[in-house]
């Protein structure tokens, strides 16, 4: 009786959890959509653009209007950067309270400046150039790939993408100390952009740097980009806190980054980069590079003298039918804004941006069947850029090559997959996807064992991957029943046994990255043994109170909120969807239809039909109001009522290239764009989409904004005026309720069956002649029954897998060996 | 005729739905999904299987040599199959109120942590220590430290699809 009831509750539970991980899972991939559609998005634009760069007829203002961000050096000499960088001018006034720095830097200074970062201080800009051009003066020096060793029983210590999130960074340094001598750190990449505190992450990575240069080690990531910066954030904050040289510290970050080291390898062992790799990968031909060349990794090469014909990365890429590119059985999701077809390079002649707007294409309504996209790296056939100088940092032309550039992008922007090969990453516009078979013929033949990575968010705040079958490390021991094996016989006592190591960690240091409560933060340690040790963290004090349920729901919240402004952006396109199956014009709609009509106009591969309850909380017997249904879904701010719906739509579906355009067009970087730019903003954006947008609706626009009437509008206060005011958001008003009892989810330990309960696992001792810090048992972290008749066993903190196949006659019950689980509870 | 349409616009409104479900947690578009996932699938789309019921099922649809991934052609008709025959059927509010009162053998209206701690790990299909803590921080009521299983109820049942 007891037991029946208890199965009862268990299964309703499970089936609850169950409920509570489709939910995160389907806003784990909202968020990650969007992520990299933004990635992908800004990688056509800047295509796009150089596109336009290449065929405009010198004279036209539109080109004025872009070149300057294709231009690399407006300065060429050495000289002149002097002169353009020089802070000495740049005087302190008393009442400034921030951090003062002499230079060269002392250790204390570092540790003061993390310090006055913690209390919400800002560095004066002349301090920033004078660190920065420090910097820049040690980065020159250093190799493209940092060679760094854990001698003297040094550990090591690794963090991943931080994306402007200070706090996060300040939890680091208090669990793990800050870097010193006894202390080394790698950082690798996207320190900026999305998070609010790049500039002093920066200032605070520099600061060791300088103090501390063999023993900081900071790899290249791909925000680490002026291109991809002026979409996610950073250029707006630098130029926000520092108004008046705010332009110039952006140049000097420009040349830093495409200064940074691309790799770190520790103990000739571990790879450490930030994107991945690729079949290509060459490590010897990356030591070579000149890596400061490539100033944005988006930047196509110039052509080399002589050659007449375009260089292609994959000579099928002038196919306009990239269907037949993609290879059948590997892909992945769409991308949540992009829905249009790129438009083909015959498609633009030898005109002037005004010709664009005559050239009308209505949005489409069709799309190709399969909506994955393909991002092309056009590359110009002319080599425009004009560099004169002698300076050893300008480029000289046609000596930058195709093939260096696709090592360095594929460095910085491929993720793995699960599938053996390797294929261009079409979500994210860049690199590509490799395979457990590419990790193996990569680390074999440069004698590795492990690579580790970031680039990518995991939940945990890391993810192992690709398994490689190795021989079991000779101190480990299985123990059978309730013997210890001897070590003659270990090797036939292990049976069934397959032991495999996974090869590729990802870290991600950026805890509640998409929103709060989304993900855990993750640093590794890695001593002589090279075992990476893991220690997880979420900042923000809120998180740890707040239950599964409420996790998840705060998360969920947000993306929907991003989903709900698509589906008014589309209004006009899934009223007509809608109409087709309300034909008596009733109004109403069964939910099935909905979900049909929705997925026919938007193409997002969202579920809808899972998320229909919180995106339709009004269906009465399944049947829905879909006039009533768009009012309720978001309240649009006044001024914009009366500007034509189509125009409203465009705004909301292409908000971030919309800002992006505008903050290139932008060119003293004031925020401000006169009249006649806005213009022409707007030009460049229905080129881009092949839309036609009428000057009348566009003047109708700038009037709306420009309230004040100076022939100027403010970047950020158009943006603003576009923002979807959630209705449900004001009506519930305060999401976060009192927190209850604290979640303690600190490790994992599923058992999908009752038979895994008699299991133990036992192990291992690992012996370490090192410091007590290496933790003397590998314990378990999970263990599954991956199907019935396997089993595998991961261990917490380190990156072997035991593969156990059981024969069809063995059951866990009657196992006959002995393993003992235990979990190791996180470190405070 | 107007049976057989509506039956088959059920069956393609199933198939939809399930399609939906799996691509979820199926990242790579490679129309399959890791074995660890299926019971989440199963259970996100209404249905109410017990583990060693869940077990089965993954034995029916796993290949001949398993992988460890559950291909979505597989799937598909089983999955179909559970939907349209309504098993596991979700369980009636009324009878898992019943459920816990036969374990408050005092018949208080509420159950003491400890003691739903030692139930759900110790009876039936057990808990594993993750899933009892996860269960008691959400259903523990913080003034009286005691779980109100009628409150509980309400709050965690909601519309099925």
């Amino acid at each position: 009786m007891v037991m029946r009831a208890a199965v009862l509750i268990q299964m309703w539970y499970r089936k609850y959890v169950a409920r509570m991980e489709m939910r995160r899972r389907c806003t784990w991939n909202i968020f990650q959509s969007i992520e990299y559609a933004g990635e992908q998005d800004q990688i056509k634009l800047y295509n796009f653009l150089g596109y336009l760069m290449d065929h405009f007829t010198p004279s036209s203002s539109e080109r004025n209007l872009i070149c300057h961000i294709f231009r690399e050096n407006e300065v060429c000499r050495d000289a002149e950067w002097e002169r353009y960088f020089c802070y000495k001018n740049i005087e302190i006034p008393e009442v400034y309270s921030g951090p003062h720095l002499t230079f060269p830097l002392t250790a204390s200074q570092a540790a003061g400046l993390v310090e006055s970062f913690k209390n919400k201080q800002q560095l004066h800009s002349r301090y920033v150039l004078q660190l920065l051009l420090e910097t820049w003066k040690l980065l020159r020096i250093l190799p493209n790939i940092n060679r760094v060793s854990t001698c003297h029983s040094k550990e090591i210590s690794i963090c991943g993408d931080l994306h402007g999130q200070l706090e996060d960074l300040l939890l680091i340094f208090y669990k793990n100390g800050m870097p010193s001598m006894e202390k080394p750190y790698v950082f690798n990449g996207d320190f900026v952009d999305r998070g609010k505190d790049s500039i002093e992450i920066l200032l605070i990575l520099f600061a060791f740097l300088l103090v501390y240069p063999s023993d900081v080690h900071l790899n290249r990531g791909n925000h680490e980009d002026h291109i991809v910066n002026l979409r996610y954030g950073f250029t707006k904050e630098v130029l926000g806190k520092y108004r008046v040289h705010g332009k110039r510290i952006l140049k000097l970050l420009q040349k830093i980054f495409s200064w940074l080291p691309l790799a770190t390898v520790i103990d000739h062992k571990v790879l450490v980069l930030h994107g991945g790799i690729s079949d290509a990968t060459d490590l010897s031909l990356l030591a070579k590079v000149d890596r400061h060349r490539y100033v944005s990794a988006l930047r196509p090469p110039k052509k080399k003298p002589g050659s007449e014909d375009q260089l292609s990365m994959d000579s099928d890429m002038e196919d306009d039918s990239w269907i037949s590119r993609v290879s059948a059985g590997t892909r992945r999701r769409a991308s949540l804004t992009y829905m249009k077809p790129f438009a083909s390079r015959n498609d633009f002649q030898h005109r002037s941006l005004q010709d664009f707007s005559r050239h009308i294409i209505r949005p489409l309504r069709e799309e190709p069947k399969d909506r994955r996209r393909q991002a092309e790296f056009t590359l110009s056939s002319q080599d425009l850029l004009q560099c004169s100088s002698t300076d050893p940092d300008s480029c000289q032309p046609g000596d930058v090559n195709h093939e260096e550039w696709k090592q360095i992008v594929d460095l910085l922007w491929s993720d793995p997959m699960s599938q053996d090969g390797c294929i261009p990453n079409e979500v994210r516009g860049g690199g590509c996807y490799w395979g457990p078979d590419v990790t193996e013929q990569v680390l074999s033949k440069n004698h590795l064992q492990l690579l580790i990575r970031s680039h990518e968010c995991k939940q945990e705040g890391y993810e192992f991957c690709h398994s490689r079958k190795v021989r079991p490390p000779a101190s480990l021991h299985i123990c059978e029943g309730s013997h210890e094996t001897p070590q003659e016989d270990r090797q036939s006592a292990m049976g069934g046994w397959r032991w495999l190591e996974l090869a590729v960690l990802t870290i991600f240091s950026a805890s509640n990255y998409y929103e709060v409560g989304s993900n855990r933060g993750a640093y590794i340690t890695l001593g002589p043994d090279l075992i990476p040790h893991l220690i997880q963290y979420q900042a923000s004090s809120m998180t740890r109170e707040l239950t599964l349920t409420q996790r998840v729901g705060w998360t969920e919240h947000s993306a929907l909120k991003v989903v709900r402004e698509q589906l008014f952006a589309h209004r006009s396109d899934l009223t007509g969807a809608f109409q087709e199956f309300d034909k008596e014009n009733t109004g109403m709609i069964s939910l099935n239809d909905w979900a049909r009509a929705v997925e026919a106009v938007l193409h997002l591969g969202i579920p809808w039909r899972v998320l229909r309850s919180q995106l339709v909380p009004n269906a009465p017997d399944g049947m829905m109001n879909y006039r009533s249904w768009f009012r309720e879904l978001a309240i649009k701010e006044p001024d914009t009522e009366h500007i034509h719906q189509a125009l409203l739509e465009t705004v909301y579906r292409h908000r971030s290239t919309l800002e992006t355009i505008f903050r290139i067009v932008d060119t003293d970087h004031s925020g401000l764009i006169s009249l006649e730019d806005f213009h022409q903003t707007w030009k460049l954006l229905s080129a881009y989409l092949k839309m036609e947008i009428s000057d009348e609706a566009i003047s109708n626009l700038a009037i709306s904004i420009d309230a004040n009437r100076d022939g100027c509008i403010d970047i950020n206060e158009f943006m603003e005026a576009f923002r979807l005011v959630d209705k449900s958001r004001l009506e519930t008003g305060n999401l976060f309720q009192r927190s209850t009892a604290t979640a303690s989810r600190q490790t994992h330990l599923h058992m999908t069956s009752l038979h895994l309960t008699n299991l133990h696992v036992s192990c291992l001792q690992h012996s370490s002649h090192v410091t007590k810090r290496y933790v003397t048992k590998l314990s378990v972290k999970s263990l599954w029954l991956t199907s019935t008749l396997h089993l595998k066993v991961i261990f917490h903190s380190s990156p072997h897998v035991v593969l156990y196949s059981m024969t069809r006659e063995e059951s866990f019950a009657t196992a006959s060996f002995a393993l003992m689980c235990q979990l190791e509870k996180e470190p405070d | 005729m107007a049976d057989k349409e509506s039956a088959e616009a059920v069956i393609s409104e199933i198939h939809r739905r399930i399609a939906e479900a799996f691509n979820v947690f199926d990242n790579e578009s490679s129309k399959s999904v890791d074995v660890r996932e299926v019971g989440t699938i199963i259970r996100s789309l209404g249905c109410f299987p017990s583990e060693a019921e869940l077990h089965e099922m993954i034995a029916e649809v796993e290949e001949e040599e398993p992988t460890g991934y559950i291909r979505f052609e597989k799937f598909l008709p089983a999955m179909t199959k559970v939907l349209m025959e309504r098993k596991f059927r979700p369980i009636p509010k009324d009878v898992l109120i019943q459920a816990f009162e036969v374990l408050d053998q005092e018949k208080k209206g509420y159950l003491e942590a400890e003691e739903l701690k030692k139930y759900m790990t110790q009876e039936g299909e057990p808990f594993s220590q993750d899933e009892v803590e996860e269960m008691l921080s959400a259903a523990l009521d913080n003034k009286e430290n005691v779980i109100f299983y009628k409150d509980l109820v309400s709050k965690m049942t909601f519309e099925d699809l």
